[in-house]
């Protein structure tokens, strides 16, 4: 049974305001391997989707998610995850990380979830924004040159909680 | 299940708004539809209209902002501007197809 609930005058259409509360996301990318890439990735889009101010910090394991030189290369190991569900022993033997990471790998492309470069490009034109860890690029010895264009700059620890302030945060 | 009226057209709606009969989506419905979320359509919006009825025909499902993109070839970036702020659902929308459920 329909009924009828709203006249002409006030016609019923979906919110598409962003939220009005403002609401930011703060995400820290702490991990450089290829399965811990994604959540961040994969929330970051979601947010802005939703028309919600993101910022990705990456730092420690997670500078090889914009280093140039890793970045379209990251790995994936089935070492000490049980969540693999493969026997612990098998994990460690020769080859195995590179065939594990060609199966996920194939995993994410077979839904039409794109590699991590292009993921961030995604987000960047999603109105995203990247930031680099200065300690971490001071401790592996990168500047800005080394890093993936998209990010706007390295920074402090400090200088990410400041422009972050009331945002909701994530650590990955 | 409800009905809304806009721009004159009766309309079987969700509880938010979007449209639940795909036999009740026309152009000229769409272009209400547009109007009421302040989205005036030109040439590109009809492409991506096209698109999303098209891919919802053959699928069953509303592409995701990054299907949009790839299938037409048009930046994430220029999607936001056609459809500013929430655009896979804003194209949804006014295609007068649900949400997509993809999460990328």
């Amino acid at each position: 049974m329909t009924t009828d609930l709203t006249p002409e005058t006030s016609p019923l259409v979906p919110t598409f305001d962003a939220p009005p509360s403002g609401r930011k996301l703060a995400i820290i990318c702490s991990k450089g391997s290829l399965d811990m890439a994604y959540p961040g990735l994969i929330l970051a889009n979601a947010a802005l989707g939703e028309g919600i101010e993101v910022h990705l910090f990456f730092t420690f394991w997670g500078f090889d998610m914009i280093n140039r030189e890793h970045m379209a290369e990251l790995k994936f190991t089935p070492v000490g995850n049980p969540a693999t569900h493969m026997p612990q022993g098998l994990g460690g033997l020769p080859g195995m990380t590179a065939l594990a990471t060609h199966k996920l790998r194939k995993s994410i492309a077979d839904l039409d979830v794109p590699d991590v470069p292009e993921f961030l490009e995604q987000i960047l034109g999603s109105g995203g924004h990247l930031w680099a860890c200065r300690m971490s690029a001071d401790m592996q010895h990168l500047t800005e040159k080394d890093l993936y264009e998209g990010v706007e700059g390295i920074i402090s620890a400090s200088e990410f909680i400041e422009m972050t302030e009331g945002a909701q945060l994530l650590f990955i | 299940m409800s009905t809304t009226t806009i721009g004159g057209h009766t309309l079987t709606v969700d509880q938010e708004g979007f449209l639940t009969d795909r036999s009740e989506w026309s152009e000229e419905v769409a272009t209400a539809l547009a109007e009421q979320i302040g989205v005036t359509l030109e040439s590109e919006h009809w492409t991506v209209l096209s698109f999303l009825r098209a891919e919802h025909a053959q699928t069953g499902e509303t592409p995701t902002l990054r299907r949009v993109s790839t299938g037409l070839e048009i930046p994430v970036k220029h999607l936001f501007e056609l459809f500013p702020v929430k655009p896979a659902k804003k194209m949804a929308y006014v295609a007068g197809l649900p949400k997509p459920r993809g999460c990328v």
